[in-house]
């Protein structure tokens, strides 16, 4: 066989190992909008579920991922920023760094449910929060962590180094040249990396499972200190906790969580494409 | 005034750079703290080696082999699926497709990236499992082969992007040397190019174990959650993390269940650990080299 044939043959079986992992994602999305379409409705989104789940809708649900999103926001993305900025802009090459470099690395490899049973030893019982909305934020913030410190060190690094060199010159100190300069040179790339980190977080269940999931609370949460109900854990107890929910029911509730995580997704890519274009250097 | 705020902002940002380490040290802690309390009762070869786990038996047995055994069987079984097919993707996607379909191959590996993993296990549960029950004839699609095809599409996006990343890292002039003496374009691919980044694509295949072994929700809804030994793959099996999921919400706080199932986080944690380092080790060899 000459090495032309050989070549023809190579690619074409390339491409049919692409077409075998692209074609199910194709499938998977067209299967959730068809059957889950039908079942969204007003009552459906904001409505409370009813018999044991098997009716009515699902608003505590879609709240409770909402708050805790929320409340994962508010504790990692100050500290992931403040850990970025100290490692692009004020950490010397040394063991120190390295050692965070290597725990950073860890912290996102390290299984979910992993950092569920860490939340529930260290927020839920040692420190008495509970099972609550802020045990369930906190266990979140921890692991969203290193995503947003990578993402926003991309961004800080990505900003040229004579922009800081030019602020040096006139006398700015490092802070003031990291507020001033590179800062808000680097916030397209912060918020886009920090909104994918968040999306990831809205979808999990392993970390809020001891945390902060209720398996049926037909009311909305009052404090930071309650249980609430969650999209992702509300999709686990319909398809294997309860017995004879409709299919339609199950479909739909899929269907909001992958939406809300899809419209997050895709700010994250439009940020990036409306920023891109802007950008001078 | 300033100089004092300033240098209180600074103490800052100290600190959150260190919190990295401070969490996953507190993390280690906080398993060891109550998983090592099992040893008291139960030793732990009979914990890693004992054949049973019937934890709410009197007495209980906490031997956590099948366990191992389950998600070792899983997590082959997906890298067996992946690796050839995610190289083979992300060779397709850096250097054989046109512009306009690398974009969009591309935003599809994202999507699936973006999709929860709990939303896969649903999908496996109502399309994949009946699938396998009927082409195999068996009485239920959730086996260990269910888990590992699903895995196998999870670990995708990290496995094909991280090996396109270190393909198109290849310094460009091996490529054009090699297409200069009359190589083709799949010569070139296979004979330059997957060599040089052979240290990335072992990467990747780490850190693509680590995603498999570590999940947990989709592996709990469609393995079938038998803890048995398991001696074949179309047969149910139980993973080290879906235990955990399964049983810590029924397990008492402080009965010798509740500390096996942190034990078995430790256990996590450490395999975790070491395929990171692993993964960390062959990108940075990569990076020292280029």
């Amino acid at each position: 066989m000459d090495v032309k044939t050989k070549e023809k043959i190579a690619f074409a079986m390339l491409l049919l190992a692409t077409i075998i992992i692209i074609t199910p994602v194709a499938f998977i999305i067209i299967l959730l909008l068809v059957r889950g379409l039908p079942a969204l409705s007003l009552d459906f989104i904001f409505g409370m579920p009813r018999e044991g789940m098997r009716a009515g809708g699902i608003f505590p649900a879609i709240v409770g991922t909402l708050y805790l999103t929320l409340g994962t926001a508010v504790f990692s993305i100050p500290f992931g920023i403040l850990a970025a900025i100290y490692l692009n802009e004020y950490a010397q090459r040394n063991w120190l760094t390295r050692g965070i470099e290597l725990a950073i690395i860890n912290l996102a490899g390290v299984p979910s449910i992993v950092y569920g049973l860490f939340g529930l030893g260290l927020f839920v019982t040692f420190l008495g929060f509970g099972a609550s909305i802020l045990a369930g934020s906190l266990t979140l913030a921890i692991m969203t962590l290193p995503v947003i410190i990578t993402a926003t060190r991309e961004a800080l690094s990505a900003v040229p180094w004579n922009f800081r060199e030019v602020s040096f010159s006139l006398g700015a100190s490092r802070w003031q040249t990291v507020r001033h300069v590179v800062l808000p040179n680097a916030i397209p790339g912060i918020l886009t990396g920090t909104i994918l980190g968040l999306s990831r977080a809205a979808g999990e269940t392993a970390p809020i499972l001891f945390t902060v999931a209720a398996f049926y609370l037909p009311r909305l949460p009052q404090s930071i200190y309650d249980q609430a109900m969650a999209l992702p854990y509300h999709i686990y107890v319909l398809s294997t906790q309860v017995p004879n929910v409709s299919v339609k029911i199950q479909y739909g509730t899929v269907l909001v969580l992958v939406l809300m995580v899809f419209i997050l997704n895709l700010a994250a890519s439009l940020l990036r494409t409306h920023f891109r274009k802007r950008k001078t250097w | 005034m300033n100089k004092f705020i300033e240098h209180r902002i600074e103490n800052l940002i100290f600190l959150s750079g260190i919190a990295s380490i401070v969490f996953v040290v507190l993390i280690f802690i906080f398993l060891l703290k109550e998983g090592l309390s099992l040893f008291s009762g139960t030793n732990p070869i009979a914990f890693l080696f004992g054949r049973n786990w019937y934890p709410i038996s009197d007495p209980p047995q906490f031997g956590i082999l099948p366990l191992i055994l389950g998600s070792l069987l899983v997590t082959f079984g997906a890298i067996v699926i992946a690796v050839p097919l995610g190289l083979a993707a992300a060779i397709y996607v850096a250097e054989v497709a046109p512009t306009w379909l690398r974009d969009i191959l591309k935003s599809g590996i994202e999507l699936l990236a973006a999709i929860p993993s709990i939303v896969l296990g649903f999908i496996g549960i109502v399309t994949l499992a009946p699938f396998l029950k009927n082409l195999f004839n068996l009485p239920s699609g959730l086996t260990a082969l269910a888990g590992s095809i699903m895995l196998a599409f999870m670990a995708m996006p990290t496995i094909v992007s991280i090996i396109e990343d270190s393909i198109v890292s290849v310094p460009k002039n091996y490529k054009e040397g090699s297409l200069a003496l009359g190589a083709t374009r799949w010569q070139t691919i296979y004979r330059v190019i997957l060599p040089a980044a052979s240290s990335g694509i072992l990467a990747a295949v780490m850190l693509g174990i680590g995603r498999v072994i570590g999940e947990t929700m989709a592996v709990l809804m469609i393995t079938g959650n038998a803890a048995v030994i398991p001696t074949s793959i179309l047969q149910p099996v139980r993973t080290l993390t879906a235990t955990i999921a399964a049983e810590m919400g029924e397990a008492v706080a402080g009965s010798g269940h509740y500390y096996a199932l942190f034990a078995i986080g430790i256990i996590l944690f450490i395999i975790s650990f070491i395929i990171n380092l692993l993964a960390d080790f062959f990108l940075h060899r990569k990076k020292q080299r280029a």
